[in-house]
């Protein structure tokens, strides 16, 4: 095995079990003089899961995968990989690497160098790194780029060389820290879909840095939203899009309606809620929320719909303000009678578009099964 | 405008032409004056007769650098067999300026990556000490370095006090005294090009390194050191090129016995004892020294980066 050099080292750190979990961080504090960067951490990530840590910048989550690559020492708590203890190990003695932000290319020694690197501190040949660094390249399309120095390269190829690099010494782990921030949409786009392939395809734990929601749901098995130095919510995309636990988690992860409510009683699961103006709703109830409490509900906005009739299930009366195209969807904006402004989304197609209505008009606002959630603040 | 059948385009860049070349007229003043004037004077007075009460006769003479390169015998009517005095003086001189580059190189790097790793408030703190020494007169230092090395000075005192010497060591007047002076005097100049090289390293390339299993003594020997490069050969030819002609370390550190050429320049130009024309052609051969050096360097940084 490749990472044969890393793992000499692990077998002296008092093994305990070995696991299916490629990471298990146990409650992991960070400190920085009087600033708590991270707050007891706990979570654990399986073997061959692409994961991702979301949330925005100053959360904690780039600090976490520092702690993880060994450049950040964890205050309290530990970090196992398959089962063994790696905190106190300096980075080179870990099997994990990383892919920088910033990519971070030996800008002396060309392509080829560059992704050999790792292999070569592990001992192998110069011939060899070169073989199987020639073989990364040919998987991430940049063979004909191997003799080049980074300088030479576009953003977007200086990003696959770093992949490369980091893939070549076949690590257990591997870190990515927002590595694609750097390229435009496009590119970014299709390199999220090559980045989900690649992760399938070497069979390697992936741990992904983003404060980009939209990215994180596409590429992730699971996600774990973090703020403040917690996790917020830990779950696959669905679930952390369609369950948010509590307020950061349903604002910071798509466009949401925030509504103020206040639960009226609990019945048989459903929750009886009203917010201003006199307005009635019903929704799941959750664990934690009960009668009399005042809340926030969630309502996605694509999850609604315009009609000009009351429809049989639970409707608001509102007028329209405003619509704005957006493309794919139009939005619309309305004034809840003697309530909150709402925001509702067709989909710019004729099923979508029939929905729409003229500003000042009067209309019904619906809601689709599951459309509202209520959250924990 | 420049002549009628120009067209718009070509009248253009005259103007441009015209502006560059009043714009870059400060610039070719100073290097004539400053650079180009005093190399010439000298060349020329190399070629010429000396005067015996100092000064010259102009009249062409290659006596300097026969003189310098020719032994002639005690009558100097000889053909003409290598003199080895004055090139075993050059000799000395590299060697000792070598000596006393390496000196500062290893002092100096570890102390501008210290500087250069401090919080950047405290950087500027850090150069400024490294610079005050350099307010006070070089004469002054190197007359006090002697004062602190010699045989009754605190140095030795120090060293014999608490046991480690018999009898004071001998350093005033050796070698290694006028490395130490060279590099006392000098390592400023080392210190300031590495830490600006090292300030906009991108220490990201050591975590990487590291984060590829490289330990910490690789990744300073394969990813630093390649990286701050510019900035050490920058520090190692201006402390070197100066230590080289240097003469007031030499003269008062080294003693006669290690005479230096700043000495054997200085020389010919003081009091009614001096030969000018043999004074200006070692100085050109030390010029031309320094320019085969820097050209080699020169060369080697371009091989190294194709």
């Amino acid at each position: 095995m490749l990472w044969r050099r890393g793992n000499e080292h692990l077998g002296g750190t008092g093994v305990t079990s070995r696991t299916n979990d490629a990471i298990e961080v146990r409650n992991a504090v960070k400190r920085y003089g009087d600033f708590t960067a991270l707050k007891h951490v706990s979570l654990t990530i399986s073997d061959n899961e692409f994961f991702t840590l979301l949330g925005p910048s100053g959360c904690g989550k780039t600090t976490l995968l520092r702690m993880i690559a060994g450049f950040e020492e964890v205050t309290e708590g530990g970090i196992f990989l398959f089962g063994e203890e790696i905190e106190g190990l300096p980075p080179h003695k870990r099997p994990i690497n990383t892919v920088f932000q910033n990519y971070a290319l030996f800008p002396h020694m060309n392509v080829l160098d560059n992704v050999g690197f790792g292999l070569e501190m592990l001992g192998k040949s110069k011939s060899e790194a070169r073989a199987r660094a020639g073989e990364v390249l040919e998987m991430v399309q940049l063979t004909q780029f191997s003799a080049r120095k980074p300088a030479q390269l576009s953003g977007g190829q200086q990003q696959r060389v770093a992949l490369a690099r980091a893939l070549a010494p076949r690590p257990k782990v591997l870190l990515l820290d927002e590595p694609l921030s750097a390229l435009d949409l496009k590119l970014r786009k299709a390199m999220q879909i090559e980045l989900k392939h690649l992760q399938k395809e070497t069979g390697i734990t992936f741990i992904f840095v983003t404060h980009d929601q939209e990215e994180a749901l596409t590429m992730s098995d699971r996600v774990a939203v973090m703020s403040s130095g917690e996790v917020q919510q830990l779950g696959d995309a669905r679930e952390i899009y369609e369950r948010p636990r509590n307020m950061f988690v349903a604002d910071f992860i798509g466009e949401t309606n925030l509504i103020e409510v206040t639960v009226d009683r609990i019945d048989a699961g459903r929750a009886a809620c009203h917010l201003g103006g006199g307005h009635r709703l019903t929704c799941d109830a959750v664990d934690g929320i009960g009668a009399g409490a005042s809340v926030h509900m969630s309502l996605r906005p694509e999850r609604l719909f315009l009609s000009s009739a009351p429809t049989e299930g639970e409707s608001l009366k509102a007028r329209v303000r405003e619509n704005i195209f957006i493309g794919t969807d139009i939005s619309t904006i309305l004034d809840l009678d003697d309530g909150p402004e709402f925001r509702v989304r067709a989909s710019n197609s004729s099923r979508g578009t029939s929905r729409v209505f003229e500003p000042g008009t009067e209309v019904f606002v619906n809601m689709e099964q599951g459309a509202a959630r209520l959250l924990m603040d | 405008m420049a002549g009628g059948a120009a067209t718009g385009g070509s009248s253009t860049s005259d103007t441009y032409a015209e502006a560059r070349t009043w714009l870059l007229l400060p610039a070719w003043v100073t290097l004539g004056i400053l650079v180009l004037a005093p190399v010439a004077i000298m060349l020329v007075y190399s070629f010429l007769t000396k005067e015996f009460r100092g000064g010259v006769i102009w009249e062409f003479s290659l006596g300097a650098y026969d003189q310098f390169f020719c032994s002639r015998g005690l009558f100097g009517d000889e053909p003409c067999s290598i003199e080895w005095t004055y090139i075993q003086i050059f000799w000395r001189s590299i060697w000792q300026a070598g000596a006393a580059t390496l000196l500062s190189l290893v002092i100096g790097f570890p102390t501008a990556y210290f500087i250069a790793t401090r919080p950047p408030r405290q950087r500027t703190l850090w150069v400024f000490l490294v610079t005050i020494p350099y307010w006070v007169n070089l004469l002054i230092r190197t007359v006090s370095m002697k004062f602190l090395l010699r045989d009754e000075g605190p140095l030795n005192d120090f060293l014999t006090g608490i046991g480690l010497l018999n009898e004071p060591l001998a350093i005033v007047n050796t070698n290694f005294a006028v490395q130490l002076g060279l590099f006392y005097s000098y390592l400023p100049f080392m210190v300031l090009p590495i830490y600006a090289a090292v300030e906009r390293y991108n220490f990201a390339l050591s975590e990487a390194a590291s984060d590829l299993y490289a330990p910490r003594w690789t990744v300073l020997r394969r990813i630093l050191l390649p990286s701050v490069k510019p900035g050490i050969v920058a520090g190692c030819i201006l402390v070197f090129v100066p230590s080289l002609g240097s003469f007031l370390a030499p003269d008062l550190l080294g003693g006669a016995r290690n005479f230096m050429i700043g000495s054997l320049i200085e020389e010919q130009f003081k009091g009614n004892a001096g030969n000018w024309p043999f004074g200006a052609a070692a100085s050109m051969i030390l010029l031309t020294m320094v320019l085969i050096i820097l050209l080699i360097f020169a060369r080697q940084q371009a091989k190294a980066e194709s």
